[in-house]
């Protein structure tokens, strides 16, 4: 679960970590009451879950209360790669004399989490990392043990920020490693980190990305997932507890097992069709849970035609065929349907949906067969 | 041969009292597993259709000397399960339970590798393993694997590694042992811990390899069966076309600032030797062909 800014600095802010004073407003005279509050000048923020806000100009210093509604009216209602400005975040403009970047997120390889300091922030860490590898300086910290001051120190030397920024690093990242193993996040990541003139340590940004997994530790969290950006079929989808990601072809895909679904878009696109999305709907593949699944797909105006792809192992191809059998009862569609069944029983499964045949309820053998079935019926050429 | 579990492998189920735990646990028992005990703290002394219930690993272990034991206890309590295995001094702990917290994943791996360097966890999220013939510790449903070799099976999905098992019996060719070590950020149990497993298993004489976008384990795996295997390897990734940035039902796959793509998971692969099929079905035709020449 990707947080905006707002909701990733007053994550930080509980933890004790400095960011500048302001708040997240969804109209233009909350801005300006905002920006009046907290004194001029203000920064007011595009809140977006995708990079490059600065340069579509969803990021504007405003000197006055003018300017402040001014900018507020420009950005909020702002399309920034697709992404719609419903919230801005108007803070408090800081002095910069540094940007330095600094994060936590679990390195896979190694099974440990990895700590990354720099001094060279304010710019995408993945160039850096690309173009001055040596100018990012890492730590490996056993979730066993935790950070210790001591080597987070160690750790803040070997990135050679202005002596003046220590103290603050130390005390800042020492909070950041809290609040993302309390916190229970895959990422925390200040960018920029700043130093000011006046030699305070300060997060200018913020970046946080939570675990799902986790939120039965942390009840609040379900706060952040009423504003998680997700396209009207995707939140159909949440609505119905079914895994699924929308794409953009025309070829609407219902498989059991990640894997499997996984697999499943691929071979569509490889017959030279493309999907519609991606979705798993477990295990069981029992009535209710294909009537859900029918249910969003066709939500989907693209989907032209639906490739069921399920192996049955404990669930038997019996369950599977009645479940199909009984959804296509509960839902309307129009799309033609064409199902693979194999696994446990399929013989069994497929004599049960043989009646039931037609143009717009296909059976192929194989998933291959399948897939180029339901790209034809799509309107495609299949490979 | 088989690796980690056989026939003389004896079982406790963590969690055998509820839903989940005593369906399979059941069925792993008629498929000839030796499920030796079940724990549950509020309802030891009782059983489960004959398999005794005890209050914890310890008291089951002392009982029956069980061996291995597989989990089946909500995310929330796979931690404190897990290290009750170890303490325990179980040997191979097989964590079926799905939606574990990667940060609970990694204190556990390090303490596990630290501390109890004799317990290997398989999981969590995984399907299981299952030595077909010998023992189906975990939610495979037995009957579509063939026993008896000369294939090893590791796998991070699920249903990708009941469409492997299937296929390959459709083929007549056998199983050793199929290791489904799951799709989560920090499995207990690495491919490379299976190949080197499966390089050193006699009567394994090739591998099937199943990966998924997301991380550097297929990387990693890579590397290891360029240096270190001897026996031909197949292999089949998912998510060739999987979009970056979304995560792709399971936990770990996703393809994150250009990293984790299946692209560069089948060049590793190849450049090590191992031959890659596109699907699932490509890959089992791979490995028919590997075992006609054997």
């Amino acid at each position: 679960m990707d947080l905006f800014e707002y909701q990733g600095k007053q994550l930080f802010a509980r933890y004790g970590i400095p960011v500048s004073d302001g708040a997240p407003v969804t109209t233009v005279p909350e801005a300006v009451e905002v920006a009046n509050r907290i004194g001029y000048p203000v920064v007011v923020k595009a809140q977006v879950q995708v990079g490059g806000r600065g340069k579509a100009g969803g990021i504007k210093l405003a000197a006055n209360a003018e300017e402040a509604r001014i900018h507020a009216e420009a950005i909020l209602g702002m399309d920034i790669k697709g992404h719609v400005v419903k919230v801005v975040w108007v803070e408090r403009a800081s002095d910069i004399a540094e940007e330095y970047y600094a994060s936590f997120t679990l390195d896979r390889a190694a099974k440990l989490h990895l700590g990354m300091l720099s001094a060279q922030g304010g710019v995408e860490i993945e160039q850096v990392a690309d173009e001055n590898p040596d100018a990012i300086a890492k730590i490996h910290v056993d979730p066993v043990d935790g950070l210790t001051e001591a080597q987070c120190r160690e750790w803040v030397a070997a990135a050679r920020l202005n002596p003046d920024a220590t103290e603050g690093a130390v005390d800042i990242l020492m909070k950041l490693y809290t609040a993302y193993t309390e916190g229970d996040a895959d990422l925390v990541e200040i960018n920029p980190l700043i130093l000011t003139p006046d030699g305070r340590v300060h997060a200018l940004d913020a970046k946080v990305t939570l675990d799902d997994n986790a939120i039965f530790r942390h009840p609040d969290y379900t706060d952040y997932d009423a504003t998680q950006v997700r396209d009207t079929r995707e939140q159909f989808a949440h609505e119905q507890g079914l895994q699924y990601v929308g794409l953009d072809g025309s070829v609407g895909v219902i498989a059991n097992g990640a894997g499997l679904a996984m697999s499943t878009v691929d071979i569509v696109n490889q017959v030279g069709g493309s999907p519609a999305n991606f979705l798993d709907i477990g295990g069981g593949a029992n009535a209710e849970v294909m009537a859900g699944a029918l249910s969003v797909i066709v939500s989907d105006p693209n989907v032209r035609s639906i490739f069921i792809n399920i192996f049955g192992g404990i669930t038997k191809g019996e369950e599977v065929a009645n479940g199909i059998v009984q959804a296509l009862e509960r839902v309307q569609i129009d799309a033609p349907i064409v199902i693979r069944l194999d696994g446990t029983n399929a013989d069994e499964g497929r004599a049960i949906l043989e009646p039931h045949l037609s143009d717009r309820l296909q059976m192929q053998p194989t998933m291959l067969d399948a897939a180029r079935r339901s790209v034809e019926l799509a309107g495609g050429t299949a490979k | 041969m088989s690796i980690f579990v056989d026939e003389t492998t004896k079982v406790v189920y963590q969690g055998l009292t509820g839903g989940q735990g005593s369906f399979y646990g059941k069925l792993n028992r008629a498929y000839g597993t030796q499920v030796v005990a079940g724990t549950s703290p509020k309802k030891a002394g009782t059983d489960v259709d004959g398999i005794p219930v005890f209050a914890t690993v310890s008291d089951a272990v002392a009982a029956t000397g069980a061996n291995a034991s597989c989990i089946f206890i909500p995310a929330p309590g796979v931690r404190g399960a897990v290290m009750e295995a170890a303490e325990a001094g179980i040997e191979f702990v097989v964590c079926i339970t799905e939606g574990v917290p990667a940060h609970d994943e990694a204190w556990f791996f390090n303490k596990l590798r630290r501390d109890f360097p004799n317990t290997q966890l398989l999981g969590p999220n995984c399907p299981g393993i299952i030595s077909p013939g010998k023992a189906n510790i975990g939610i495979t449903a037995g009957h579509i694997a063939k026993a008896g070799g000369p294939v090893g099976i590791v796998s991070r999905s699920g249903t990708l590694t009941y469409q492997a098992l299937y296929e390959l019996k459709q083929k007549d060719i056998g199983v050793t042992t199929c290791v489904g070590i799951g799709g989560d950020p920090v499995p207990g149990t690495s491919f490379i811990d299976c190949l080197r497993a499966f390089e050193a298993d006699p009567e394994t004489k090739a591998v099937m390899m199943i990966g998924e976008i997301g991380g550097s384990a297929e990387e990693e795996a890579a590397d290891f069966i360029k240096s270190s295997m001897t026996k031909p390897v197949t292999s089949y990734i998912a998510g060739v076309t999987a979009p970056p940035g979304k995560k792709m039902g399971h936990a770990g796959a996703i393809v994150s600032g250009g990293k984790g793509t299946a692209a560069a998971k089948m060049d590793a692969l190849r450049d090590a030797g191992v031959e890659v099929g596109l699907n699932p079905t490509e890959a089992g035709e791979l490995m028919a062909a590997i075992v006609a020449k054997l």
